[in-house]
Order: structure tokens, then C-alpha cells, then sequence
């Protein structure tokens, strides 16, 4: 395992008391492998992410474990921590607007990297950054590396920040929802960009998105996660086939279709989480047509059911499998009280 | 950048004349004369004292022969208080002094206010933020004619370490107290101002890229952070550096400097056109220069600001 995640948990301390944003995630990945992480805003897709670069909010706080090579990272020093990052992980984020810095030319941001890591001179670290703009094909990469940020457009930005993330060959990259700020022609290019740079580079890829299609293009593996939870994971084409929790299956349902004008788009029941609040059971509770008596206080476990697949849920798998409650009726979705 | 700098000098001129024209037309709306006095001179005296200063001209006469002089000559004319001076020699004499310990305090000011508006961003609800914040708010609160008192009792009356006032030509043991005096309020808005613009930038998208790119703390905050939290630092720069070398009366009584702050508080009261007028076309050319500069040192620190 090139990174091993287990029971990871997140919590933020807020005015309004501890908010738990990641409960007990558990999954690793593989050398060269594409992990796909989906959900919901506020699912703690992201925040799974930052933990495990050490790169939670001040007011937040890990628990559990991160494993990279067999090494733990939760709790490294930062100066351990630094090593880390940039030169075996790295990380890019959703909106390349803001995630450069504005006032400095691209050629020192990208430079930054190389001289502190691999102790090259600003020149040569300039040459390897015009090298790398090459790769993420950004045309004109020698005099553009020169520019500042706003020069660029925003497809372009996220060019430069896949390259600045590759200069020091990372073994893995995550990608905290590269295209979500993207329009659509955009987002392909970059993700075609990603596919040719894991060929390329050989470089694992954590995507963290909601965007199913793309999942469904890029990722070898699927994790779904709910309210901080892992729900569901499995190989890609395997669990878009065939579902096998509730939620993946109100997730798929409630992709648009375009081929199809005559129905409506599904949506899934009721409101997101609170996480402050979380039910003691399984988070999707309220909004689960499948939801049995325990399913409010017992937390159901992440248990294989296939080889390579795990699903957290208490109803019978033939029962989500054939897409609704059998011999019951669904249930309906709970709405909390509002106080 | 270059023709910006013109375009804004060229501005600059006109903005000048207003002033002047504003000055002239509020002095003169203002009831009584410089040579009014409790006991009226005979009116020959009268008429020949104001026939030599030029007070008998009309107003619109007295003012163009004021603007054709200064722009001219650079001639600010005869003051009207000190019989043997002119405004120039006035200007000559109290402007290098207030310039000294102004410059003096502007330095202080900003390297002790963003240093301690830095840490206490760093270190966020930590006991150092708290105590920065603490000293901020007491050295604003505390007025200067207050502090000035302050400063002479514990350094030169408790412990003889300083002169309690003169000014010696600047010799640098007459120019800490004042500094001191002046700068500490300044300190403390620069401190606060770069405290919060801090705290903003450090919760920005690109710091956090900054750190995951691996780069140690000192780097992130020196290299990505500092400039753009300088910015609304460096708006409130050009007003308060005029402030400063411009002077302060409080200053200059309290330390008997000599600057051109109680020159200028004075000269109001006597009515003393000629030095009112002088010290306001100097403060508000200076105050032109330095928002020019701030103008320029912005576009220097942000790249999407081109003129």
C-alpha cells in the first residue's frame, strides 16, 4: 500500500461546539492506482484529505492513522511533514483562481519547490519548470512562466498547478475538485491531462469530487462517503453497475441523463447532515427508503461482500440490489424537528 | 507606469491651486486681522501696516500676487508675527527638525507595528497575540500629551538617561523621546491594521498551497504572505507619514523641538496668514508626494494594479 488510511477522524472545535467532520474512515491506495473519493458538500471528502496532509483548519484536529509507505504522518513534526509534501505526496486544489498566489510570478512559485527540495539553483529550477509547463501542455511555457497568475485563464491555472504539483515527481497527487471551478470543455482537457499524467509519471491519483462522470472515466476505485462516513467502495465499473448502499444508489439515480427527456431527475430525499449532530448509527438514516429498526443507533460496518467491494448497511444486499424495500413499503424521509 | 507618474504630477499642480484659493478664501471669511488687538492702533498706523503687508489689495489681487510669488520665487512672503522672519526662514528652521524626528518615528512605527502584527497573527489567541493586541490598544488609547509627561518623568527626571526636551541640532539623545512619543499611537494602528490583514491572508487558498508544497512556515508567511497583508498597511502610510513629518504641536511643546507643528498651531492663532499658508501648501504637497508614492508601492506589490 502506497498510503494507508485507517479509522481516520476529524474533528473541529467551533463556537457551536465539536464538529465532526471525518468518523472513522478506513481505505488505502495502490502505487499507480486512481481512487475516486465522492459526496456531497460536506460529506469530509476534503477534509480526509487535508488531514492526511496535515493540513487541517487550526480549530481542527486528527485522529486515527495515515500511513504513507508504511510511515505515519499523523503527528510528524512539520518540519518531518514538509519533506512530505510537494516530494511524495502532493495536492491540488478546486479553485486555481484563488489557489496561486497572486503576487508572485509563476516562475517563483513553481521554482520555490524545486530549489527547497531538491536544492537546485533558481535557474535550473526556472528550466525544470518550463520543462514541466511543457508537459502539462502550456503553450509558450518559456516566456509564460514569467506571468503572474491573473494572466492566465482558469483552465490554464490548474495546468500550472498540476505542474507545479509534479515538479518533484510526488508518488501521489490528490485532487480536491480540480474541474469543479472549470466550464465543461475545460474540465475535460484537464482530465485527460490527469490520465496522460498518470501514464506518464506513474503517479497514484486521490480525485475528490461529486462529479459521477468523471468517476466513472478516470478511477479504477470508488469510494463513496456520507456525513464523514465511507458508505461504500469497490471497483469503479462494479459499483456503478450494481450499487450496493442505498445512498450510491440515490447518488446514481440522481445523475441527469440527457438521452432521456421523459423523466424527471431523481433526487435523493431530505436534507445533508448535521455534523454536530449525527445520528449514533448510520448518517443516512433519515433520508434511507431502506432504513430498518437498528439503523438509528447501530453503525453498521464496512464489511466485504465481493471480492474488492465493502458497503456499510444493514439492509439485506438483494434488497438494494433491486433498487427498493421488499415485502415493506420505503420508508419516508425523516425531517428534524425544526427547533 | 512612467506616464502615470507624469499624469498624477500634472494633477498634482492644480489640486495645489485649489488649496491655496481654499486657504485664502476661508482665512479672509474668518472676522478679524492679524494686526487686530485689544487696543486699536491709530488708523494712519493701521493703514501703513497693512499698505506694507499688502492687506489693503483686494483679496483676489492679494491672492494672485501670493501664487505668483511662491510659484516664482518660491518666496512665501514676510511673516506676519515675527516682525524679522520670513515664512521661508521659518519653514527652513522648524521643517528639518519635524522631518527628523518624523521620518524617525514613521520607521518605528511601521517596523515595530508590523512585527508585532505579524506574530500576533501567527500566534492567534496565544498569549502573545493578547499581549500584542493588549500593548496596541493601550498605546492608542494613551494620548501623547500624556505619554510626552510620562516619558520625561521616568527617563529623565527617575532616570537621567535622556534629556527631557531641547533639540541640539538632532543629536540623537534628543530625538528618542519624541520619536517615542510620536510613533507609539502610529505603532499600534499598524499593528492592528497588519494583525487582521494577516489573519485574512493566512486563511487564503494560496497560503494554502504555500503549504502543501512543503515550504517551512517562515517561508510561507516572509515569501506569500507579507506582501499582500502590507497592502491596506501601506494605505494607511501615506496619510500617517505626512502626519508625521508634518509634525505634532503636542510634540514640539511638550519637547521644545522647535518643529514647525507649534509654528503652524501658533501662526493660526495669531493669524499669521503668510505662515498658515506656507505650512498648508507644504503639507498638502507632501501629502500629494506620498499618496503618488503609495500609489506607486502598490502597483509594485500587486501585478494585476498596472496604470
Amino acid at each position: 500500500m502506497l498510503l494507508e488510511i485507517d479509522n481516520l477522524g476529524v474533528t473541529f472545535t467551533t463556537g457551536d461546539g465539536e464538529v465532526n467532520a471525518v468518523n472513522g474512515v478506513s481505505f488505502g491506495i495502490d502505487r499507480q492506482e486512481t481512487l475516486a473519493i465522492v459526496g456531497e458538500s460536506g460529506s469530509g471528502k476534503s477534509q480526509t484529505a487535508f488531514a492526511a496532509m496535515g493540513l487541517l483548519a487550526k480549530n481542527g484536529r486528527a485522529t486515527g492513522s495515515v500511513k504513507y509507505q508504511g510511515k505515519e504522518l499523523l503527528g510528524l513534526t512539520p518540519r518531518q511533514l514538509n519533506k512530505i509534501r510537494a516530494e511524495e505526496i502532493a495536492m491540488i486544489f478546486q479553485d486555481p483562481m484563488t489557489s496561486l498566489n497572486p503576487y508572485l510570478r509563476v516562475s517563483d512559485q513553481m521554482a520555490e519547490v524545486l530549489t527547497l527540495h531538491k536544492g537546485l539553483s533558481k535557474k535550473a529550477a526556472v528550466d525544470e519548470s518550463v520543462k514541466m509547463l511543457d508537459a502539462v501542455r502550456i503553450p509558450d511555457a518559456r516566456n509564460r512562466v514569467n506571468m503572474y497568475p491573473h494572466e492566465f485563464s482558469g483552465g490554464m491555472r490548474q495546468r500550472v498547478m498540476i505542474a507545479m504539483a509534479l515538479l518533484c515527481r510526488p508518488n501521489l497527487l490528490i485532487a480536491d475538485e480540480p474541474t469543479t471551478a472549470l466550464d465543461v470543455t475545460v474540465q475535460a482537457q484537464i482530465m485527460k491531462l490527469l490520465g496522460e499524467i498518470r501514464q506518464e509519471f506513474g503517479t497514484a491519483i486521490i480525485l475528490i469530487t461529486h462529479d459521477l462522470g468523471i468517476v466513472a472515466e478516470f478511477c479504477d476505485r470508488t469510494l463513496v462517503m456520507y456525513g464523514g462516513q465511507i458508505m461504500e467502495d469497490g471497483p469503479t465499473d462494479g459499483l456503478f453497475a450494481a450499487p450496493a448502499h442505498p445512498y450510491t444508489l440515490g447518488l446514481l439515480s440522481a445523475v441527469p441523463r440527457l438521452d432521456r427527456d421523459d423523466v424527471d431527475l431523481a433526487t435523493i430525499a431530505g436534507e445533508p447532515p448535521d455534523m454536530s449532530r449525527l445520528p449514533k448509527g448510520c448518517p443516512f438514516t433519515p433520508r434511507c427508503a431502506f432504513r430498518l429498526e437498528q439503523c438509528p443507533t447501530v453503525r453498521p460496518p464496512l464489511d466485504p461482500f465481493e471480492p474488492g467491494r465493502r458497503r456499510a448497511c444493514h439492509a439485506p444486499l438483494e434488497e438494494v440490489r433491486s433498487g427498493a424495500p421488499q415485502g415493506r413499503p420505503p420508508a419516508k424521509p425523516l425531517v428534524e424537528a425544526q427547533p | 507606469m512612467f506616464s502615470y507618474i507624469l499624469r498624477r504630477l500634472a494633477v498634482a499642480v492644480p489640486t495645489l491651486l485649489i488649496l491655496v484659493v481654499f486657504s485664502f478664501v476661508l482665512m479672509f471669511a474668518a472676522p478679524g486681522g492679524p494686526f487686530n488687538s485689544e487696543r486699536p492702533l491709530p488708523p494712519q498706523i493701521m493703514q501703513n501696516i497693512e499698505a506694507r503687508y499688502g492687506l489693503d489689495q483686494p483679496y483676489w489681487k492679494q491672492m494672485v500676487d501670493y501664487v505668483v510669488n511662491v510659484v516664482t520665487r518660491f518666496d512665501f512672503g514676510p511673516s506676519f508675527q515675527y516682525r524679522d522672519r520670513s515664512v521661508n526662514d521659518i519653514i527652513r528652521q522648524g521643517f528639518p527638525v519635524t522631518l527628523t524626528y518624523g521620518l524617525w518615528s514613521a520607521l518605528v512605527a511601521v517596523i515595530v507595528g508590523v512585527a508585532l502584527g505579524v506574530v500576533a497573527a501567527i500566534r492567534q489567541n496565544s498569549w502573545v497575540d493578547y499581549s500584542a493586541v493588549g500593548i496596541s490598544i493601550g498605546a492608542q488609547a494613551l494620548p501623547n500629551f500624556v505619554m510626552g509627561p510620562i516619558l520625561v518623568l521616568v527617563f529623565t527626571l527617575w532616570l537621567g538617561w535622556l534629556p527631557g526636551g531641547g533639540w541640539r541640532g538632532g543629536q540623537w539623545e534628543y530625538v528618542i523621546l519624541p520619536v517615542i512619543a510620536l510613533s507609539t499611537s502610529y505603532m499600534a494602528s499598524i499593528a492592528r491594521i497588519t494583525r487582521s490583514s494577516m489573519l485574512e491572508v493566512l486563511n487564503s487558498n494560496f497560503i494554502r498551497t504555500a503549504m502543501a508544497k512543503g515550504l517551512p512556515m517562515r517561508r510561507v508567511i516572509l515569501r506569500h504572505a507579507l506582501k499582500p497583508a502590507l497592502l491596506p498597511v501601506l494605505s494607511y502610510l501615506g496619510p500617517a507619514i505626512v502626519g508625521m513629518i508634518t509634525g505634532s504641536v503636542v510634540v514640539d511643546v511638550i519637547f521644545s523641538t522647535g518643529g514647525i507643528g507649534q509654528f503652524f498651531v501658533n501662526s493660526a492663532f495669531n493669524r499669521d496668514y503668510a505662515v498658515i499658508m506656507g505650512i498648508t501648501i507644504l503639507v498638502g504637497a507632501l501629502t500629494i508626494g506620498f499618496n503618488l508614492l503609495v500609489d506607486i508601492l502598490y502597483a509594485w506589490i500587486d501585478p494585476k494594479i498596472r496604470y
